[in-house]
């Protein structure tokens, strides 16, 4: 097969593909610099990272793809990496060039790969990256060798130091777009003859007259349950009956699939290896096998295990608060006190300050502990960890129908859920990773705390036993952070049962070996997170937040408050004392009038008939609506509502929710309506955050809406009982 | 039959089989797990499951429930060692 001819501008499309673990994201950075675009290809959740840079002739496109052992596609998401490769993908451009990057210290298992992509009919360049770590191991490969028995040029890097890349970059100029013509297959003469009949019934005897290219074509007959058989049996009826044929003519010669495929593949890769490369017995195993018998270790394994993951969270948790106090406490209101300062009391100042720089705020507070976990994912992959900390957890996880890997991002949920989210990118299987999101925003994350202590110090008696070791309201407390753990465990299963059915996904997972981290690794994942954040979940959650300050500020008319803002801040000296006070205890009545006119307020009181047998009044109905951008919401709005203003200090609120009372005079809020609030944020998807990164990570609204259902669906059940159950005991 | 989830730590044994017609087989075999290739069990995880084993050169884990699925018979040097 000849390419194409050169399209005019000089600009190169080339693709990177290799086995996880072998540095090629790090290469990919190294090649194109760090600010790349990612987005997701249509319809799946594989995220489509492209990256550019410029040599002497032209532009080159980099696409990322996925990291993979196999070009066998099972799922829609493996799919994806064949189609860019045969140019089958319509938001990519053909490919000129391939390079596929492997792990040099363990060619045999990353040349598997390299095996499958010579039949593309791309040419390929291959990558021997980690070279520092071969010859660090005493590792030798006769180069020249090599490349003449693969039949690809070869060049060595290292990429987490940035060695080799303007070697890899010439060879890309010099390599793409030039003749390739596919070698002779390895597969054996059965394998061919089948590939070859099946290839000619599909061009003429099948109703579908498709001319497939000789790859698409071995793919139909090696895999079991392919996407490729599964959507072309729609225009050919009997493909199932064509390939089952040939299987079965296979397996009578002795050849079964798919044990020939892997069979031939690896008996090939290891006649080419024979003689020019040679491993020494060495030493840099031996302490990785050492590292490696501690951290596995029935008990000092599990003890490390423990200790890093505190160590993470601690980060996470306290190690962030300091930076997200200085937005919200520092940055926001410095933004809002010059736009004050500048603007004058109006609709437009209201939109600037409480729309959109509340909304910028609400984006970048995420930042710090998504910066920090990923400083920490980093770290634990680029030095070996990260796998074993997935091998040490994994049988636990199962209990829970999950695996080892979605440790981490549900540990990190308890702080987060967006960053813990964003984490499950790690889990490489999609059933494991859509449970994981989909189950993670149940963890009690940081910002339920503040509505769990305003109502556990308003309503739960401070009773103490133990000379005060034990209190009632640390009970209360940990049972609210217990509770959505807890029922994490049956909607795990229920979600996986009715929307993920099938076979347990495999645990096969490669554990590379300990090595010292490198900085650019861990700074460039870092970066991209934070990027990926930035450009895709907080665009929506930024819009979230203006709606939401629409829909509490219309319908309503604003003139007198905006009048009391004029007089306070340009005639503040005139005034006396009490005149301020009043002014102020008037703006706060107006405050709490129109948010009650609002379409928040309308929703809220128009929903108060089911919000009734949870206890509730329509001021929490109004604050439960109001916090859809974030739980703590809530507290601000119940200000608000109660004429305190949205900043009123927490004892003020505390006597004013103790203080209200049902027209009949019975206190809205007892212990069990309190109890049933604190389930139900326990318990609801209140978070637009978190739906939103959903909505990136699944690519689709399909899941955020789900989540909302589900969870909505869950808490209200959960607040129901509650309610009643706590008001019959007391 | 002997599995590979049958032998233990620092054993090393070859592959016969690995049983099955569906993507966990084909992913074993994929990362390398192929008839007549020696295979060596590295360890345990603390709670018995996964296993971590060395196969062409590199670390694999696998859970118990998968290595059952790969049939092997110990090497030589070993069962030569045991008799001794």
């Amino acid at each position: 097969m000849i390419n194409q001819a050169a399209t005019p501008s000089g600009t190169l499309t080339v693709a990177l593909v290799g086995n996880p673990n072998t540095g090629k994201s790090t290469l990919f950075s190294a090649l194109s610099g760090v600010p790349a675009r990612i987005g997701n290809y249509p319809g799946v959740t594989v995220e489509k990272k492209v990256g550019r840079y410029r040599d002497s002739q032209g532009e080159v496109k980099l696409i990322d793809l996925p990291g993979t052992y196999s070009l066998a596609a099972r799922t829609l998401d493996e799919k994806v990496s064949v189609d860019v490769l045969l140019g089958q993908q319509s938001d990519v451009e053909q490919l000129d060039l391939v390079v596929v990057v492997v792990d040099a210290t363990n060619l045999e298992r990353n040349l598997y790969l390299f095996t499958q992509l010579r039949q593309l009919g791309i040419p390929l360049l291959l990558v021997l990256n980690m070279w520092d770590r071969a010859q660090a191991e005493g590792l030798s490969i006769d180069l020249q060798a090599l490349s003449a028995r693969l039949g690809a040029e070869i060049v060595t890097s290292t990429a987490s130091r940035k060695s080799g890349v303007a070697e890899i970059k010439q060879a890309i100029r010099r390599i793409a777009r030039t003749t390739y013509n596919i070698p002779a297959s390895i597969l054996s003469q059965e394998v061919q003859a089948e590939i070859s009949q099946l290839g000619n019934w599909l061009a003429r005897d099948s109703r579908g007259n498709t001319q497939l290219p000789p790859f698409l074509v071995e793919r139909l007959i090696f895999d079991l349950d392919g996407v490729h058989a599964a959507q072309l049996a729609q225009s050919c009826p009997n493909l199932k009956e064509q390939i089952d044929a040939s299987r079965t003519r296979l397996a009578s010669c002795g050849q079964r699939v798919p044990a020939c495929e892997a069979s031939s593949r690896y008996a090939w890769i290891r006649s080419q290896l024979t003689g020019i490369v040679t491993r020494p017995e060495n030493a840099e195993r031996t302490i990785s096998d050492s590292i490696d018998r501690l951290l596995t270790h029935r008990l000092w394994g599990i003890a490390v295990f423990i200790a890093i993951m505190f160590v993470v969270f601690q980060a996470i948790t306290q190690g962030t608060s300091w930076a997200m106090e200085q937005v919200t406490d520092r940055l926001q209101p410095g933004l809002t006190h010059t736009v004050d300062q500048v603007l004058a009391p109006g609709t437009f100042r209201s939109l600037i300050n409480d729309g959109i720089i509340a909304g910028l705020g609400a984006v970048v507070v995420f930042l710090p502990q998504i910066l920090m976990l990923f400083f920490f994912i980093g770290l634990l992959e680029d030095c070996g960890y990260m796998a074993r900390a997935a091998f040490v957890m994994d049988k636990s996880m199962t209990k829970l129908g999950l695996s080892g890997k979605s440790f981490l991002p549900l540990m990190s949920s308890f702080a987060c859920a967006v960053p813990g989210i964003m984490a499950t990118r790690v889990i490489e299987n999609r059933r494991d990773r859509f449970v994981t999101i989909l189950v993670a925003p149940l963890m009690s994350c940081s910002a339920r705390l503040p509505v769990y202590m305003l109502l556990i110090g308003s309503f739960v008696p401070n009773l103490t036993w133990l000379s005060g070791w034990v209190g009632l309201r640390g009970i209360v407390l940990f049972a609210m952070h217990a509770l959505g753990a807890i029922v994490a465990i049956p909607a795990a299963w229920f979600i996986k049962r009715c929307f993920f059915p099938g076979e347990t996904p495999p645990f096969v997972m490669e554990l590379p070996s300990y090595k010292i981290p490198s900085p650019k690794v861990v700074f460039y994942r870092v970066w991209e997170r934070a990027q990926a954040f930035l450009s895709r979940a907080g665009s929506l959650i930024f819009c979230t937040s203006i709606l939401v300050w629409a829909a509490g500020y219309f319908p309503g008319d604003h003139t007198r408050q905006h009048a009391i803002d004029n007089l306070l801040e340009s005639q503040a000296q005139s005034l006396s004392d009490e005149q301020v006070l009043a002014l102020q205890q008037e703006h706060r009545q107006i405050g709490s009038r129109l948010i009650r006119a609002s379409l928040l307020g309308r929703t809220g009181i128009a929903i108060e008939p089911l919000v009734r047998p949870l206890g509730w009044d329509w001021r929490i109905g109004v604050g439960v609506i109001a916090s859809f951008p974030a739980r703590e919401v809530i507290i601000a709005t119940l200000g608000t509502i109660y004429s305190l203003g949205g900043d009123a200090e927490e004892e003020n609120l505390q006597s004013a929710i103790q203080g209200a009372r049902w027209p009949d005079g019975r206190p809205v809020y007892t212990l069990p309506v309190a109890l049933s609030i604190m389930v139900f944020f326990a318990l609801c998807a209140q978070c637009a955050a978190t739906l939103m990164v959903i909505k990136r990570e699944t690519n689709s609204w399909r899941w955020p809406a789900f989540t909302f259902a589900y969870m909505t669906g869950l808490a209200y059940v959960a607040a129901l009982l509650t309610y009643q159950v706590a008001n019959q005991l007391m | 039959m002997l599995s590979l989830a049958d032998i233990d730590p620092g054993q090393s044994a070859t592959i016969l089989e690995v049983l099955g017609h569906d993507s966990i087989a084909t992913r074993l075999m994929e990362m390398g797990l192929t008839d007549g290739e020696t295979i060596q069990m590295v360890g345990r995880a603390p709670m018995g499951d996964p296993l971590e084993v060395l196969i062409r050169g590199y670390r694999l884990s696998l859970r118990v429930a998968e290595a059952q699925r790969v049939l092997v018979e110990l090497s030589n040097s070993q069962l030569a060692g045991e008799m001794t």
